[in-house]
C-alpha cells in the first residue's frame, strides 16, 4: 500500500490523550489495509485493552480484526509472528513490558532473527504494543523499563513515545514497518493530553527530536523521563543555565547524528533513563557519546538511570528508585559546573 | 512394536491406503529422506563435512503421507529434527543440503543452518532450534488463512518432548478456541532428547491430554503410511473445511540418539532391535509390493534415482562458496545493511 506523506504539527490541532492517539493510529492502519488486525488480552469492547488503546475498534471492525486472547502471551506474540510471515500486519499487545519475560523466546528467538535465519526469504512486520509502569506504586513485577533487553537482540525495533503526537505517528510507522517494533507505551504519560493531527499521520522511525534547545548541557532521554527532563531544563533556566534535550524516540534505530550534534555543541552530555542504570540503554549511548566525541568534551559523560534494585512498592522508596526532575537538575547543575 | 497408549502392532490393510500413483511418490518422498540422512551420517562419520544433524531415521512416514494431502501454498512449521518434513513438502535438496553445509546457495544464504530451514516457496515458513516454539507461530499462520477467507491449511511438527512446555499449551488452547486450520503433529519418537517418555510425563495417552482442550485428537501408527494417509486425510480435510484444529499423536521411535554422534545407552536395546525390525521404509515397501503388487524392479529403480540424487545435491553442496562476508550484517532489518543506529 502507499501511505501519503504525513503532516507537521499545525496549531490547533485538537487535544488528546496518547492512549487516544494510539486508538487513532491503529483505526487509521486498520482502515488503510485490511491486513492490519490486533489481538491481545482485554482488547475487545466493552474494556477496549486495559490501557483503552483499542477502545471501540472491536465495535467498529469486528471481533475478527480486533481479538481478545487467554492470558497466554506465548500464544500472543508467536501468533503475530505466524501472521506476518505471510504478509499481514499484526499489532499485538502485552499488557505490560514486565509480561515480556514470559514470552522472550517468541520475541528474542523467532521474531527478531527469522529475517536473517532465512536469508531474507522471510520477515516479520509485527508491532508489539506494552504498558511500561513506573512511578504508580504497581510494585516490581508491573513497574520495569526493559528496553534494554529488547536492545540488546539484533533484529527489534524498540519505539518509545513522550507525547501524543508521537505516539500517534510513531505507532503508524511500527505497523507499517517490515520489521519486529517494540512500542512502549510509558502508563504515567498515557493519559495526559496533547495536539494531535487528525487523519493519517506518521513519524519516521530513527529520527530523534529535540525538545528544547540549549547551549550549556545535552540531556538524552526517551518516554516518561522526557517531561522530567524538561522540568529539570525549566528549573536550571532560572539558574542561567541552558539545557538542550534530546528526544532520542526510538533506541533502534538509534539517530546517533542528532545526539553527536548536540554534545559536540554544548560538550555536556547527561542520559537519563527509567531503566535500570546498571548495563542500561544510558551505558551504550554514553559510551558511543565518549568515543566519537573524544577531545571534544568538557565532561566526562554522565548516566542517571534507575537504582540497582527490583522496582520497590513504598512510595518514598520507589520515588528514590527512578530518576526525577530534582535529581535530574542536581546532576545538570554537577555537570554544568566550570571545571 | 508396543506402543506406550498400550496397543499392539497394528497390520496395514491392503484395503487402505493412497492409490498407486501417490503410493510411488510417497515411497520416493521417504527413499529421499532416508538416502539423505545416510549421506549426511556418511559425511559426518568422514569428515567429508561438518554440521549438527539431528536424525529422523524411522519417522519418515508421517511427513511422506501428510504431504500428499498438502498443497504447494499450504503452510509447515517444524524442528531442528526436521529434514524428512522439509523435504516431504517440497524444499528443494540442492538448496536444502547447501544450507546444511553452511553454503550462500543454501535456502538462507547460509545464515540459518541446518536448524532453520525456511522456504516459503514450498510452503516450509519455519524451522525452529527451540522445543515447541513453533506451535504458537502455526497457529499465527492458520489464523491469517481463517482472516483472508482462503482454504490453507497449516501443519505444524513437533516431538514428544514439546508437550511438556508451556508454548504448545497455549497455542493449542488457542487453535481450539480460534477454530483455526491448523493440525498438529506430534511425532512421538519416545524421547525428549536422551530422556524416555515414561520418566518425563505420567501422561499415558497424548491424544487423551489434548483432546482436552477441545479438539479432535487421535493417536496413529505413525510407522504405517495407510495409517498416516486415512488420519491426515482426515485432519487436514476437516480444517480445509473450516471445522479447527486436530492433534495427532503419530507413534513413531526415533531410530538413533538425540543428536549425530551422541549416546544411545538409555535406550532399551530389545526395544531398540524391535523398533528397527519396524522401521517404516522398508515396512513400506514389503506393502507396496505385497498390497500394490508393484514389482521389486520398480522400487529399486526409484532407489537409485533418489540415491543419485542426493549425490549430486551434496556434489553441488560441496561445490558452492560460503556466504560473502557481507552477509554477516544484511537481513538483520528490511533495509539492506542496516544497523543499530
Amino acid at each position: 500500500m502507499t501511505v501519503e506523506p504525513g503532516r507537521r504539527e499545525a496549531p490547533g490541532d485538537p487535544a488528546s490523550t496518547m492512549s487516544e492517539a494510539v486508538n487513532q493510529a491503529i483505526d487509521q492502519a486498520m482502515a488503510d489495509d485490511p491486513d492490519v488486525f490486533v489481538i491481545g488480552e482485554d482488547i475487545e469492547d466493552p474494556i477496549g485493552g486495559v490501557m483503552k488503546g483499542t477502545k471501540g475498534l472491536s465495535t467498529k471492525y469486528g471481533r475478527e480484526r480486533v481479538r481478545n486472547t487467554p492470558i497466554s502471551e506465548q500464544a500472543i506474540v508467536g501468533a503475530a509472528i505466524g501472521a506476518s510471515l505471510v504478509g499481514m500486519r499484526p499489532i499485538a499487545e502485552v499488557m505490560l513490558m514486565d509480561f515480556f519475560a514470559v514470552a522472550m523466546d517468541q520475541v528474542a528467538n523467532h521474531a527478531a532473527k527469522l529475517r536473517y535465519m532465512s536469508g531474507g526469504r522471510t520477515n516479520v512486520p509485527i508491532t508489539l504494543r506494552t504498558a511500561v509502569g513506573g512511578g504508580r506504586q504497581f510494585g516490581a513485577q508491573h513497574s520495569q523499563s526493559l528496553e534494554a533487553w529488547m536492545m540488546h537482540i539484533p533484529g527489534l525495533k524498540v519505539v518509545v513515545p513522550s507525547t501524543p503526537r508521537e505516539a500517534k505517528g510513531l505507532l503508524y510507522s511500527c505497523i507499517f514497518d517490515d520489521d519486529p517494533c517494540i512500542f512502549m507505551e510509558t502508563m504515567s504519560l498515557l493519559f495526559t493530553r496533547g495536539p494531535v493531527p487528525p487523519g493519517r499521520f506518521e513519524i519516521p522511525l530513527g529520527v530523534a527530536d529535540v525538545k528544547r534547545a540549549g547551549d550549556d548541557v545535552t540531556v538524552v532521554t526517551w518516554g516518561w523521563q522526557v517531561p522530567e527532563a524538561l522540568a529539570a531544563a525549566d528549573a536550571l533556566s532560572a539558574e542561567g543555565t541552558s539545557v538542550e534535550v534530546v528526544d532520542v524516540r526510538t533506541l533502534v534505530p538509534l539517530d546517533k547524528d542528532t545526539i553527536l550534534a548536540s554534545g559536540s555543541r554544548t560538550g555536556r552530555v547527561l542520559v537519563v533513563h527509567a531503566a535500570t542504570e546498571f548495563a542500561g540503554p544510558g551505558a551504550e549511548i554514553a559510551s558511543m557519546v565518549s568515543h566519537d566525541l573524544f577531545g571534544r568534551l568538557s565532561a566526562p559523560v554522565e548516566r542517571l538511570g534507575a537504582a540497582y534494585s527490583p522496582v520497590p512498592y513504598a512510595a518514598e522508596l520507589e520515588k528514590l528508585h527512578y530518576p526525577d526532575r530534582d535529581r535530574i537538575a542536581e546532576r545538570i547543575r554537577a555537570l554544568a559546573r566550570p571545571g | 512394536m508396543t506402543t506406550s497408549a498400550g496397543g499392539t502392532k497394528p497390520t496395514d490393510n491392503g484395503t487402505r491406503g493412497p492409490a498407486v500413483d501417490a503410493a510411488l511418490r510417497i515411497f520416493k518422498t521417504m527413499r529421499t529422506i532416508r538416502s539423505t540422512e545416510e549421506r549426511i551420517t556418511a559425511g559426518l562419520n568422514s569428515g567429508e563435512f561438518r554440521m549438527t544433524y539431528y536424525g529422523v531415521r524411522g519417522q519418515e512416514a508421517i511427513p511422506a503421507a501428510i504431504c500428499e494431502h498438502l498443497r504447494r501454498d499450504d503452510y509447515m512449521v517444524t524442528t531442528y529434527r526436521g529434514i524428512h518434513d522439509c523435504i516431504a513438502k517440497g524444499v528443494p535438496l540442492d538448496e536444502l543440503v547447501a544450507e546444511m553445509c553452511g553454503k550462500a546457495t543454501g535456502t538462507s544464504k547460509g545464515k540459518g543452518g541446518p536448524m532453520h530451514l525456511s522456504d516459503p516457496k514450498s510452503g516450509l515458513m519455519v524451522t525452529t532450534g527451540v522445543v515447541g516454539g513453533g506451535l504458537p507461530i502455526a497457529v499465527g499462520l492458520a489464523l491469517s488463512s481463517k482472516l483472508r477467507g482462503t482454504d490453507q491449511v497449516t501443519v505444524v511438527n513437533f516431538g514428544d518432548g514439546a508437550t511438556s512446555i508451556g508454548a504448545t499449551h497455549e497455542a493449542c488452547n488457542l487453535a481450539a478456541l480460534w477454530e483455526v486450520p491448523v493440525v498438529f503433529v506430534c511425532q512421538h519418537n519416545r524421547y525428549g532428547e536422551h530422556t524416555r517418555f515414561a520418566d518425563f510425563t505420567r501422561t499415558v495417552s497424548l491424544a487423551d491430554r489434548f483432546r482436552g482442550y477441545g479438539m479432535e485428537a487421535r493417536t496413529v501408527d505413525g510407522n504405517s503410511v495407510p495409517a498416516m494417509d486415512e488420519a491426515a486425510g482426515e485432519a487436514i480435510g476437516r480444517a480445509r473445511a473450516g471445522g479447527g484444529p486436530t492433534f495427532l499423536e503419530c507413534m513413531t521411535y526415533r531410530l538413533g540418539g538425540h543428536t549425530f554422534g551422541s549416546t544411545t545407552e538409555y535406550m532399551d536395546p530389545a526395544e531398540f532391535a524391535e523398533a528397527e525390525a519396524d522401521e517404516p521404509v522398508a515396512r513400506y515397501r514389503r506393502w507396496l509390493v505385497q498390497e500394490r503388487g508393484i514389482g521389486e524392479a520398480v522400487l529399486d529403480e526409484i532407489e537409485r534415482d533418489v540415491v543419485a540424487r542426493v549425490d549430486a545435491a551434496v556434489v553441488q553442496a560441496k561445490a558452492s562458496a560460503p556466504p560473502a562476508p557481507d552477509e554477516l550484517l544484511t537481513d538483520v532489518f528490511s533495509d539492506r545493511g542496516a544497523g543499530p543506529g
